[in-house]
């Protein structure tokens, strides 16, 4: 069954839009990413222009991570003042983000800096936490404790830094300026990328800040639906690239799989949990150096000027 | 008196040249002149249907009537680059930009074009999906673009939106012809336009054009303008609507 997308200007079949999304949903909500660096390059491949592609996930996003975040809210897995502290950072790392993207644009090597930096970040950070996870695994079966439980007076340099904050809920004692460090770069490539970057924010709280991942996700998924939010409104306004009949199809599809999701983390040790979520980001991050490193089929490509449309 | 010895040079210097003195016409008439966009839309088809009308002194030709069908959508600006090899990578280093060239193209004839007229003629008609693809002020022979011209082509003809159907016009008798065009989804809104030229020979004897436009109408309309004319109302919409999802959702799916 086909239907035909206002914005996106094709006809596009409903179930695989549904089914798609249903799949992201569930990712979504059992890692507590948006699930919109996996969601756009699909949409990209199914010859939706990727302006729409990524106005459009940002408002799916955002409808997947309000589910998240009320669920988490209800079970009291959700820090508030963390959060607030992150979407303040983010605010200001969307804003320089925008420049860097229009500065870029303007130099023509946009599409370079995505596809570089997709698979810098993907592999690095998905590298870097396979590689955590499988050390902590091979611990775990030596018998050894992990190293994750933090021990009393032990924390890294950078928490220590002035302005500290006691973030109740998520065990942390921290300096703002790490955080809002953090933040301003996640806003950054989020403003860049088109993603929300929760890939990127929930192993730096798992590992840098040593939240626990029973607050994390729900951190993660309140910061993620404040600037997504934000972003759908900023997207209309300024490109008018949102498709409303596309962003109900990947909604319907994302709430449902992320409720899912969401139940099935509840089954999940935090060790495989941080294999997956490796693996799953590694694999994005390898899809993309094989685009790059690969030689074409087509060297050729044809695009439109988006100010034509 | 001078009028009509102009008149008459004018008269004599066609009988020269031997030009047939408009002795054909065409007439064209379309299935539709609206292409309309709804939700269920998949593309869409309409047909061409023209008449070869002679003028009754006319003696019957030796070559048999050739006619074709060239339909352009759209003008756009389109942009070819290139990837190439940057040590181990592959970017995109070389770009071409290809102003004012329709996004939609088809090119329908009753037989092959180069049986129809010669390389050349072809040309400097704009017959063949190399030659109309081009605009009407744009050089025959674009200096050292070819590769790139050719890829926009092929990567058009892989999208469906550029077609070359050598047996698209079919003639119903000697004088009556119908040529289908198949519209795809995918192709842009706006207007397009049909020439039609009729051959014999290899040489045009008439030519009509006509159009017919692609519009969204319906839901689809209303969305479009919406967005475009009421952006921060539309996105606010959007974005309540995702926030409404998302608390529907757990409510429904609430079992605790």
């Amino acid at each position: 069954m086909q239907i035909y997308l206002p914005i996106a200007e094709l006809p596009i079949s409903i179930l695989l839009v549904l089914g798609l999304s249903g799949a992201v949903g569930f990712i979504s909500g059992l890692f507590g990413v948006g699930g919109g660096f996996l969601l756009t390059p699909l949409l990209i491949f199914l010859d939706i222009p990727p302006a729409v592609a990524v106005a459009t996930v940002a408002a799916q996003v955002a409808g997947s991570s309000m589910t998240g975040v009320l669920t988490y809210w209800r079970r009291n897995a959700l820090d508030l003042k963390l959060g607030s502290v992150l979407v303040g950072g983010g605010i200001v790392g969307t804003v320089l983000g925008v420049l860097f993207f229009n500065s870029m644009r303007r130099l023509g090597q946009l599409e370079l800096v995505i596809t570089l930096a997709y698979v810098t970040l993907f592999t690095c950070i998905g590298g870097l936490m396979l590689f955590d996870a499988v050390r902590a695994a091979l611990r775990d079966r030596k018998g050894k404790p992990a190293r994750l439980r933090r021990r009393a007076g032990m924390h890294p340099a950078w928490m220590g830094l002035p302005w500290r904050m006691r973030f109740y809920r998520s065990q942390l004692y921290a300096s703002v300026i790490p955080i809002a460090g953090l933040a301003i770069v996640i806003g950054f490539i989020g403003a860049v990328l088109g993603v929300g970057g929760g890939f990127i924010l929930v192993p730096a709280l798992l590992y840098f800040f040593r939240v626990p991942p029973a607050v994390v996700v729900g951190t993660s998924l309140f910061q993620i639906l404040v600037t997504m939010t934000g972003a759908t409104v900023l997207h209309a306004v300024t490109n008018q690239s949102v498709d409303i009949v596309l962003a109900i199809l990947l909604l319907i599809g994302g709430v449902i799989g992320a409720q899912f999701g969401g139940r099935a983390a509840r089954n999940l040790n935090v060790g495989s949990f941080r294999l997956l979520l490796a693996l799953l980001i590694l694999s994005v991050g390898l899809r993309f150096a094989i685009e790059l490193f690969l030689p074409p089929a087509e060297p050729f490509s044809v695009v439109m000027p988006e100010s034509a449309r | 008196m001078k009028r009509l010895g102009n008149a008459l040079l004018a008269a004599g210097f066609g009988l020269l040249a031997g030009l047939p003195a408009k002795a054909e016409t065409l007439i064209a008439a379309l299935s539709t002149h609206q292409i309309a966009i709804t939700s269920n839309y998949t593309g869409d088809q309409l047909t061409v249907f023209g008449l070869v009308e002679r003028e009754g002194r006319t003696a019957a030709r030796a070559d048999p009537y050739d006619i074709v069908v060239t339909v352009r959508g759209p003008p756009r600006m389109l942009i070819v680059r290139e990837k190439e090899r940057v040590g181990p990578l592959w970017i995109n280093r070389q770009q071409r930009r290809f102003p004012e060239r329709p996004v939609f193209l088809t090119v329908s004839t009753n037989r092959p074009i180069s049986e129809i007229l010669s390389d050349e003629a072809a040309r400097r008609e704009r017959v063949g999906l190399a030659n109309a693809q081009r605009t009407a002020a744009t050089n025959a022979f674009e200096f050292g673009i070819g590769p790139y011209r050719d890829a926009l082509i092929r990567i058009m003809e892989d999208k469906g939106l550029y077609a070359e159907n050598e047996r698209g016009v079919t003639f119903l008798s000697p004088t009556l012809f119908s040529a289908p065009i198949n519209v795809p989804a995918t192709a842009p809104t706006g207007s397009y336009e049909i020439e039609i030229v009729l051959y014999a020979g290899g040489a045009a004897l008439a030519r009509q054009t006509t159009n017919f436009e692609v519009v969204k109408t319906g839901m689809e309309q209303s969305l479009a303008s919406a967005a475009h004319e009421r952006p921060l109302l539309y996105g606010l919409a959007t974005a309540a609507l995702a926030l409404l999802f998302g608390w529907l959702a757990t409510t429904i799916f609430r079992r605790d």
